[in-house]
């Protein structure tokens, strides 16, 4: 123990001295690299942790493929030790077809943004859920464009302010949102279908089950599986980043609502 | 030998299967269609993989990913469809991956999108114009050889006529070479410590303290490029030409025709040459430089406004004038089946040139 | 001044220099030990968690952190640290 501005500091600079086990490490065995480039408070590498947990624990790590969009999640590619394949901005679902249909082996999971998804690629994701095609989806949605500094998608909620809707998205100008989660539940072909979020530690661990019950249907080869994770952007928020938790559960979460739509395993059972 | 009458369709389809295709991914579009009714019937019986994809854009989609694991892949489509997948198009190319992409065209004008490309970035695609059937089989073979030799898309070049005539053609398998896909993705280097990434931003690793490096990859796309511009063979047919004040330059269907024309006009004693650029990228510039070398006029057949005729005009570089004396040339189909792909019409207009 | 003996069942490893200040954490930690720094930066220029004692070893901070900053140890049998206050 130290003083330290002030108060009693434990140290934590190096392991403790007295017997202890630990029971989270920095980061799991398929990042390299803790260390990205995504903004202070983002919520997107909580998301992506969770899904690389999931590869390890399922077994499937030397036979996955991940194929990533475009957004501020891509050049967290670079620090993964899985196989990734960079997709082009919404086209990732028609990629991940192609590596399952040649590699029927591989494990197959995409990483995209609402952006990415809903706007720029939303027909290829409908129709790769429509084919039952055996991959799993897996859509980070804040509401916004971030990489390109906060702009109103296709999932933003209405009230929400975005760089291009300075007063609040409102209905009569600029539509309404896309509940992405709810329209891929109602095409036959989607085997798993999950809103998750991780704006607090039992939403990420709700989260990460969602991602293993959708990696588990596809290992069952139970066709397609998507699971939406809400994710804090308080850049593109303009918010402060102690904010963003309840920003989302108050805003994206009253209208992407958190839970399961869908799980034909459990219908089935 | 193994001779069947097949249409162009069939045959490039065929010649895609002997060559190795296992993966193929289509939206039907005339002329190209049959090429997909066909992969859609002979791929499962090969163990492959055909896809009706929902648009050309999920097309491209499915064919690149399947290019990424190794697998020898095509798609294809007629020049509209194909300017539906040139974002894509581009990006494979950055990301270094084979691909064989059909164009069954509707007449020539899709000539700058083949071998230009419409599509973002610094970038080249192999192009291969067959004239007729038995030469589109062989091209089909070598666009798979290329591809997967280069790490480049290759483009084979084709149009109505081809897709829809009939001929006796030799199909047999040919056996194909080695092919080194040890950049393939398969999963199996998860977990090792350097997994692979695939990407059209280049394939750095952040662990490496590299993270994104634009300007390496980048440099490194535009080196390899013009390696593969300096390394595919040119190919030309040349016919008449010592000796010849003309020299006519075609490309594809309309060539057989403008050939038919030089010759009669040859038998008939007129100084005419004739030479058919069969790679459009490269251009063999130097081959048709010498193939014009003794002519004092240069004249372009081709079915568009005139695309081609910039490529010969680069490689004459003012030798000699260059004439263009095809066209737009439509009938009331659409399909570019030209009513001047006629031998006479083209005789007319070559005198026109000497004429001048 | 007086000591105080502040029963702790675990702790954490801070990677100081990976952290971007967002406070997430702090405001996480269900018995609210973590607390930013105040005038003490990283080398990127950001604030950074201090540990005091009380740790539960609870993992919630490990959870919510999008910079994978802490790593969380449980002892194998519960500590008490002495505070002075």
């Amino acid at each position: 123990m130290t003083e330290h501005e002030g108060r009693n500091v434990v140290p934590t600079d190096r392991p403790p001295e007295q017997p202890a086990t630990l029971v989270r490490d920095f980061t799991p065995d398929l990042i390299d690299v803790g260390t990205h480039h995504l903004c202070p408070g983002c919520g997107e590498p909580v998301a992506m942790r969770a899904a690389l947990e999931a590869v390890a624990e399922l077994g499937v790590v030397q036979r996955t493929i991940g194929v990533f969009g475009i957004g501020c999640y891509t050049a967290f590619s670079n620090n993964l030790d899985v196989e990734v394949l960079q997709a082009l901005h919404g086209r990732a679902p028609s990629l991940a077809t192609g590596v399952k249909r040649a590699k029927p082996a591989a494990f197959v999971f995409t990483v995209q943004g609402d952006g990415d998804m809903v706007n720029e690629g939303l027909q290829e994701v409908i129709h790769t859920a429509a084919r039952g095609e055996n991959v799993t989806c897996i859509m980070l949605n804040n509401g916004v464009f971030g990489e390109t500094g906060g702009h109103m998608t296709a999932t933003t909620v209405i009230g929400q302010r975005t760089k291009n809707t300075l007063e609040g998205r409102n209905a009569e100008d600029h539509g309404h949102p896309i509940l992405l989660a709810n329209m891929l539940a109602g095409i036959d072909g989607s085997a798993y279908v999950a809103r998750g979020a991780v704006n607090n530690a039992h939403n990420v661990a709700l989260t990460k089950q969602m991602i293993t019950a959708a990696f588990e249907s596809q290992i069952a080869g139970r066709g397609f599986s998507f699971v939406e994770v809400l994710t804090m952007c308080p850049t593109g928020w303009f918010i402060d980043t102690t904010e963003a938790p309840e920003y989302l559960a108050d805003n994206l979460a009253a209208v992407h609502q958190i839970g399961v739509l869908k799980d034909v395993a459990r219908a089935d059972a | 030998m193994s001779m069947r009458l097949l249409e162009g369709s069939e045959a490039i389809a065929e010649a895609m299967v002997g060559a190795g295709c296992r993966f193929f991914a289509g939206y039907p579009m005339t002329p190209f269609t049959e090429v997909l009714e066909l992969m859609a019937r002979l791929l499962p019986e090969a163990g492959g993989v055909c896809m009706n994809a929902e648009s050309e854009l999920e097309a491209i989609g499915m064919a690149w990913g399947a290019a990424a694991t190794g697998t020898p892949a095509a798609t294809g489509s007629t020049g509209q469809g194909l300017s539906l997948m040139q974002e894509s198009l581009a990006e494979i190319t950055l990301a270094r991956l084979p691909l064989v992409v059909l164009n069954m065209a509707r007449a020539q004008g899709d000539y700058f999108q083949a071998t230009r490309g419409g599509g973002h970035g610094d970038y080249r695609h192999i192009v291969l114009a067959p004239a007729d059937v038995a030469e589109a089989v062989g091209l089909v073979r070598y666009a798979f050889e290329l591809t997967f030799r280069w790490r480049n898309p290759v483009l084979v070049f084709g149009d109505y006529y081809l897709a829809h005539t009939a001929t006796s053609v030799d199909i047999t398998e040919v056996e194909a070479g080695e092919r080194d896909v040890s950049w393939a993705l398969n999963g199996s280097s998860g977990g090792t410590g350097s997994a692979k990434l695939v990407s059209p931003l280049g394939a750095f690793k952040r662990k490496n303290q590299a993270g994104y490096n634009l300007a390496d990859h980048y440099a490194s796309c535009a080196a390899a490029t013009t390696e593969m511009t300096a390394g595919v063979k040119p190919i030309v047919e040349a016919e008449h030409t010592d000796g010849a004040e003309v020299v006519v330059v075609a490309f594809g269907t309309p060539g057989r025709y403008v050939r038919a024309a030089v010759r009669s006009l040859r038998a008939d004693g007129v100084p005419v040459g004739y030479v058919r650029p069969v790679t459009l990228y490269p251009f063999p510039g130097e081959a048709v430089a010498r193939a014009c070398a003794d002519a004092r006029a240069v004249a372009v057949y081709e079915n568009n406004q005139g695309q081609m005729i910039d490529d010969v005009r680069l490689a004459v570089l003012g030798a000699a004038p260059v004439h263009f004396i095809g066209g737009l040339s439509l009938d009331s189909s659409g399909f570019g089946i030209a009513p001047d792909l006629d031998v006479q019409v083209m005789r007319a207009r070559i005198e026109e040139v000497f004429a001048r | 001044m007086s000591e105080k003996r502040v029963l702790t069942r675990g702790t954490v490893v801070i990677d100081v220099d990976a952290c971007k200040g967002c406070d997430l954490c702090i405001d996480a930690c269900p018995p609210g030990v973590l607390t930013m720094t105040s005038h003490e930066l990283n080398a990127r220029g950001y604030a950074y968690p201090a540990l005091s004692p009380g740790c539960t070893g609870s993992r919630i901070c490990a959870q919510i952190c999008p910079d994978f900053v802490l790593q969380v140890y449980k002892y194998d049998e519960p500590i008490e640290l002495v505070v002075h206050e």
